[in-house]
């Protein structure tokens, strides 16, 4: 038996789960299932492409790619810029759509204008680009045999280890800082929180913005092993939610650990029934995790 | 062809396809307007109806499941049927969890009714889709004004019929108690209300109204492919109810022809001013426009063109 499909579906994974950890914490902290979090990873990934392109061109040393790796400082540099632009877009649509709808509606009224500026943003984005897949680069990548008959590149060795370092570092933020403190008495109880001094829109300006970055980051990384589209996010969003439901909507391990089982399931789908049946894995998962444990593995309260 | 039949013929032709968007989106006016219940998944539920009856009445075909040759009505009732049934399965997994869950829900339903007509080739063509279904006045499409005539015609009735059945249900105690459930469920509950069931009628009766209308467009083009179901109907489907007015019938007629108008006009636009390479990015801007279009008009009018009626109670009416 081979064991590549492992591998392959763990690099998937990683790429789902953080986009699940921007879906389970704007569920958590604004309670309502973004649908255009998948925009916010395909507008990072062409607002990190067309910056990577300006430093390229302004600095070409800047775009020489590190050893084995098909990137280089400059997509490094863009990525960092386009985590934060992604984080501010996601402001803006915060500002002029979901926060005047939060004060007034119910939470699935927000949820359908999610979806409204789901639509608008993907054809925004195939307006601007066009739907022609573009590349972060055209390298040729080679794959390295690690044991066990699994072969892996540079770029996807880098990506897992970036995972683990995001995953770790916002995990430190929500546990041991004061912001991260704040940000799980608002999922708790926007109330109490409100009654206990928290500054309720301040949490809330900082879970977008680390739901966009991470958004951005996933969408730099299914660029670079994948392809960059304007449907690129809109195709994950149902592995996203699976993902996020799985694991338990409100808990950050349990969206990456959901974006893995994810991952590995739709890699093994590939192998074992045939790559045209992929998509429908993520819609399996969510009808069995609905029926057997709607609060998922690592969900605390019944929702 | 004289211009003005040429007229009639396109219009009626429009007119038409409003009509069945309008069935649709009379669907989703009794799952979003009278019952609160949020579908994102409406594509597949037409793409169902409209597989189903074409696999019920086309000839046999090497290219997909069928050769029943069945009548047309019985086509549209099991297409109607079929999407009904995915409906109350998806709402008794879904309806007893918190709203949100429906939503993510219906959405895998859209991709997953995608992949399954793109990818079962045998039973439904794939990408080929289906061809040679039934139409309505077969015989008469060599006159097109009479052809497209007649279509309104019985299209049109049926609509009518459906608008005052519909009419009819929101103010029996059926439909009162649906809005009372989505107002308030707890003093729903109290008055011995069960809310999870009439939310599941509610559910799978709208899932077959989108059913029909899927159905109904099949028959009325002659020919489905798996890419007419794509997530942009849902989006058109509910722009339509949320411009007229959610939770009013004849709002949700209404927004079906401006939407489907509007539509209509740009694609003629897009398709006479831009050349040839450029379409598929201007017809992109379709999307935004409509997009910002549902947002703006839930932010700034939510109600709609005609917002839904407080009363509706024929008693409190003539008090």
């Amino acid at each position: 038996m081979n064991f590549q499909f492992l591998a392959n579906g763990m690099v998937a994974g990683a790429m789902i789960g953080l986009g699940a950890i921007g879906v389970t914490l704007t569920y958590s902290i604004l309670r309502f299932s973004n649908f255009a979090h998948g925009e916010l990873i395909s507008w990072g990934a062409y607002a990190t492409l067309v910056i990577a392109g300006l430093i390229g061109s302004l600095a070409p040393s800047l775009a020489l790619s590190f050893g084995p790796f098909s990137f280089g400082p400059a997509l490094v540099l863009a990525a960092v810029i386009g985590m934060a632009l992604t984080g501010g877009l996601a402001l803006i649509l915060d500002r002029i759509l979901f926060k005047k709808l939060r004060a007034k509606t119910a939470s699935i009224t927000v949820v359908m204008a999610s979806f409204g500026a789901s639509m608008a943003l993907r054809a925004l984005l195939e307006f601007l680009f066009t739907s022609r897949p573009v590349y972060f680069s055209r390298d040729l990548q080679i794959a390295m045999p690690i044991g066990f008959g699994i072969r892996i590149t540079a770029d996807q060795i880098a990506l897992l280890f970036l995972t683990a370092i995001l995953v770790l570092a916002l995990h430190l933020l929500l546990t041991y800082t004061q912001i991260g403190r704040a940000m799980r008495a608002v999922s708790e109880s926007p109330t109490l929180a409100r009654v206990a001094g928290i500054d309720v829109d301040h949490v809330i300006r900082i879970t977008w913005i680390l739901g966009g970055a991470l958004a951005c980051a996933s969408g730099v990384m299914l660029g670079l092993v994948v392809q960059i589209r304007p449907f690129m996010g809109f195709d994950l969003l149902l592995p996203l939610f699976a993902a996020s439901i799985l694991g338990g909507i409100g808990s950050v391990p349990g969206a990456l650990v959901g974006g893995l089982i994810v991952g590995i399931a739709e890699a093994g789908a590939v192998v074992f029934i045939g790559a045209e049946w992929r998509a429908a894995v993520s819609f399996l998962l969510l009808i069995v995790v609905l029926l057997l444990k709607p609060t998922g593995l690592f969900g605390s309260q019944s929702r | 062809m004289s211009d003005i039949s040429g007229l009639i013929a396109y219009g009626s032709f429009f007119l038409v396809l409003a009509l069945i968007n309008g069935i649709a989106c009379l669907g989703l006016n009794i799952q979003w307007g009278q019952t609160g219940l949020f579908n994102v998944g409406i594509a597949g539920f037409i793409a169902i109806g409209a597989y189903v009856s074409a696999l019920l009445t086309t000839p046999l075909s090497d290219g997909h499941l069928g050769g029943f040759g069945l009548p047309m009505a019985l086509g549209w009732i099991g297409g109607m049927v079929a999407a009904g049934a995915v409906s109350a399965g998806i709402g008794w997994m879904t309806l007893r969890l918190r709203s949100d869950y429906l939503a993510i829900t219906t959405f895998g339903v859209a991709v997953t009714v995608h992949l399954l007509v793109l990818n079962a080739q045998s039973i439904t063509g794939g990408s080929f889709g289906i061809g040679f279904i039934p139409r309505p006045f077969e015989s008469l499409a060599e006159r097109p004004v009479l052809f497209g005539l007649l279509n309104l015609l019985l299209v049109g009735g049926l609509v009518v019929v459906l608008y005052l059945v519909l009419e009819r249900l929101i103010r029996s105690p059926w439909g009162r108690v649906l809005k009372a459930i989505r107002e308030d469920e707890r003093a729903a509950s109290s008055l011995g209300k069960h809310a999870s069931h009439y939310r599941l009628q509610a559910f799978a009766l709208g899932g077959a109204l989108m059913g029909l209308s899927g159905a109904i467009h099949a028959h009325f083009i002659g020919f489905i492919a798996p890419d007419n179901y794509l997530s942009a109907v849902t989006f058109q489907i509910w722009a339509m109810l949320i411009v007229g007015g959610s939770g009013n019938n004849l709002g949700a007629l209404v927004g079906a022809f401006i939407i489907w108008g509007l539509w209509s006009l740009s694609g003629l636009a897009i398709g006479s001013f831009f050349a040839a390479e450029d379409q598929a990015r201007a017809a992109a801007l379709r999307i935004v426009a409509i997009g910002v279009m549902l947002s703006a008009t839930i932010l700034y009018r939510p109600r709609g063109l005609f917002g839904e009626r407080t009363t509706v109670s024929r008693h409190i009416q003539n008090v």
